[in-house]
């Protein structure tokens, strides 16, 4: 569904807890995305929570040389998908 | 037997302040390392160990199957799959207009002094000429002597100095000429080596490997009879030869190796019999090498004279001559991108020449305040050159865009500028004054890049022909002279109206004056 889209290189699924579920990357990658993401999440979600308690994280966006990584969070569960923009 | 020690307190201070302590205090030592995070997988719920796969795959399928995963996920995707399709829409990090260097025309000419090279001595001698090194222009070597009428040589320092532009405290290296330098220059095909004519007329050597002293200097009776205004190197197969020109009348060839007498000789006699009596003072030089059997002479008479030097005979020898000066050609230097074009400078204006019309100039400044010492083409704007004057100012003109003013005028110091160098890269200009300093400035760039339309423009300018070209400048200089015609009209009938009014008055007043008188005499 995702992964038919242009430019995608991978998408990950993981729970709150940083375990990836799913993911179209090879092992070793999921888990360095799942962790690492997680991580980035937590602190990211804290900044909105803490400049506006009202506000949430809805959506992030890193954008790197190479691709961009797309963070979409939800109570439970993050998506994310890696994908390679401009081509 | 005990000994009794007699302590006697001598002296005692008491103060009455609290006792307080003073002591330095130190922080602790905060030691911080900057180490990367391992990630391992983590997370995992007790049960489940991470390297089991099996265990790992079961906890997945788990949780695929719960509600709360089936629910959320496909949000997350929608929302996922509208990011994406915006990336893939619009790039947002393209560049969307590249840089254009058109700047440079909006924005005013400038300059700024970089450094200021300063004559170290007591006595401060004029800055008679400068030579930029040929490799990179990093330094910058400068004749020092005092032009003025039978002064007093003897408290005078005779040195000259080679400076790195960098520093401007100490020159690099110190000339030590017989007699004060008049005009220096370096090699361009051996940047060690360089020429100076002195005030006696000599012509020394310098190596600037072997230090201050000249390796080789002329004789005196071969040489020039007055100072030695100017010095060029020539282009040949040894890059040894020079040629130098002297109020004495006479071009000089040399060859470095052998100063003791000159290669060649030329009396600049306009009657063309090599007398000498009758012969022009030359002040100025031109060579160009890529023309090297012709040159040209500025003399002290105002005439510039044009010379090819492998004509068979003397007489042949001057080819022609320009006059419009009225006064000594202090400077003469062909257009580096339009060698047919020269540029004159002498008395107060600056002339810029064709070589085939031998009338008159074909373009000339507006008559400056003050008298013009030098000038110079700029090495890459073929239609900017520089101007030094008397007042200490240097005026940057670009003829593409304004004839009778000056483009800049950057008042260098208050002393009169006596010589003007622009180094190759046509940014730096180093200009020298009376007072023995040498200013460094750096121009903007806008007026040191080439400009896209420069070189035709200018060609049109420049191949114009005769009659049009003479015509249309006299046109030019009618217009601004008209332009303060004008302005001198309006003065006149202001100045007409003043004085019909006053004479009115006058009158008015002599009419009420008999009443005046009368009353008076009434009176009486």
């Amino acid at each position: 569904m995702i992964q038919s889209q242009k430019g995608v290189q991978g998408v990950v699924i993981a729970n709150s807890e940083g375990i990836p579920i799913k993911s179209t990357l090879d092992n070793s990658s999921t888990v360095q995305y799942a962790g690492l993401i997680h991580q980035l999440l937590l602190k990211a979600r804290s900044t909105v929570r803490d400049i506006d308690p009202q506000n949430d994280l809805t959506f992030l966006r890193v954008r790197s040389k190479k691709n961009e990584i797309m963070i979409a969070p939800d109570k439970d569960y993050f998506l994310i998908v890696i994908q390679n923009p401009s081509d | 037997m005990l000994a009794v020690h007699k302590q006697s307190t001598r002296g005692c201070c008491s103060t009455l302040s609290t006792m307080g302590s003073h002591g330095l205090v130190n922080t602790e030592r905060f030691e911080t390392e900057s180490s990367g995070v391992n990630h391992t997988e983590g997370g995992w719920p007790k049960d489940v160990d991470p390297n089991e796969m099996e265990q790992t795959i079961r906890f997945r399928k788990k949780v695929e199957k719960d509600e709360g995963f089936m629910n959320s996920i496909p949000q997350l995707g929608n929302i996922m799959v509208h990011c994406i399709q915006q990336n893939n829409a619009l790039d947002i990090y393209q560049e969307y207009c590249t840089e254009e260097d058109d700047g440079d025309s909006a924005e005013p000419p400038s300059a700024k002094t970089i450094n200021v090279f300063r004559d170290p001595n007591e006595v401060k001698r004029t800055v008679t000429c400068l030579s930029w090194h040929p490799d990179g222009g990093k330094k910058l070597a400068g004749a020092y002597s005092s032009l003025h009428f039978q002064t007093s040589h003897t408290s005078l320092c005779q040195d000259s100095y080679i400076w790195d532009i960098e520093n401007p405290n100490r020159p690099e290296l110190t000339l030590k000429p017989v007699s004060p330098l008049v005009c220096i220059e370096y090699n361009p095909k051996d940047p060690h080596t360089l020429v100076g004519g002195t005030y006696s007329g000599q012509i020394a050597y310098w190596d600037t490997r072997r230090g201050s002293q000249p390796v080789e200097l002329s004789s005196v009776e071969h040489s020039h009879r007055d100072p030695v205004y100017k010095i060029i190197w020539l282009q040949s197969k040894t890059g040894t030869d020079a040629f130098s020109a002297s109020t004495d009348g006479q071009v000089l060839w040399w060859d470095v190796r052998k100063l003791s007498e000159p290669t060649e000789r030329l009396v600049l006699d306009p009657g063309r019999e090599g007398n000498l009596e009758r012969a022009l003072g030359a002040i100025c030089l031109e060579y160009e090498p890529t023309m090297p059997t012709k040159f040209m002479v500025g003399t002290e008479q105002g005439v510039v004279l044009s010379c090819n030097r492998k004509a068979k005979t003397p007489a042949e020898k001057l080819v022609c001559t320009y006059e419009g000066h009225h006064g000594p050609v202090h400077a003469l230097h062909r257009n580096p991108f339009f060698p047919k074009n020269f540029l004159t400078a002498g008395d107060w204006a600056a002339r810029i020449w064709s070589e085939d019309i031998r009338d008159s100039a074909i373009m000339w400044t507006r008559y400056q305040m003050s008298y013009l010492t030098d000038a110079c083409w700029s090495p890459v704007r073929p239609s900017v050159f520089f101007t030094a004057k008397m007042d200490g100012v240097l005026d940057v003109w670009d003829i593409l865009f304004k004839q009778n003013d000056p483009t800049l005028s950057v008042k260098v110091c208050d002393e009169p500028l006596y010589c003007l160098r622009v180094q190759d890269s046509g940014r730096l200009v180093a200009c020298g004054s009376q007072g023995g300093s040498a200013t460094l400035l750096e121009f903007c760039s806008g007026l040191s890049t080439l400009q896209k339309n420069d070189k035709t423009l200018l060609a049109a300018v420049s191949s114009a022909d005769r009659k049009d070209v003479l015509s249309f400048n006299f046109y030019l200089n009618l217009v601004s002279d008209g332009l303060d015609a004008y302005n001198v009209q309006q003065l006149m009938t202001r100045a007409e109206d003043d004085f019909y009014s006053v004479v009115e008055a006058e009158l008015r007043r002599r009419d009420e004056q008999p009443q005046v008188t009368e009353h008076i005499k009434g009176l009486e």
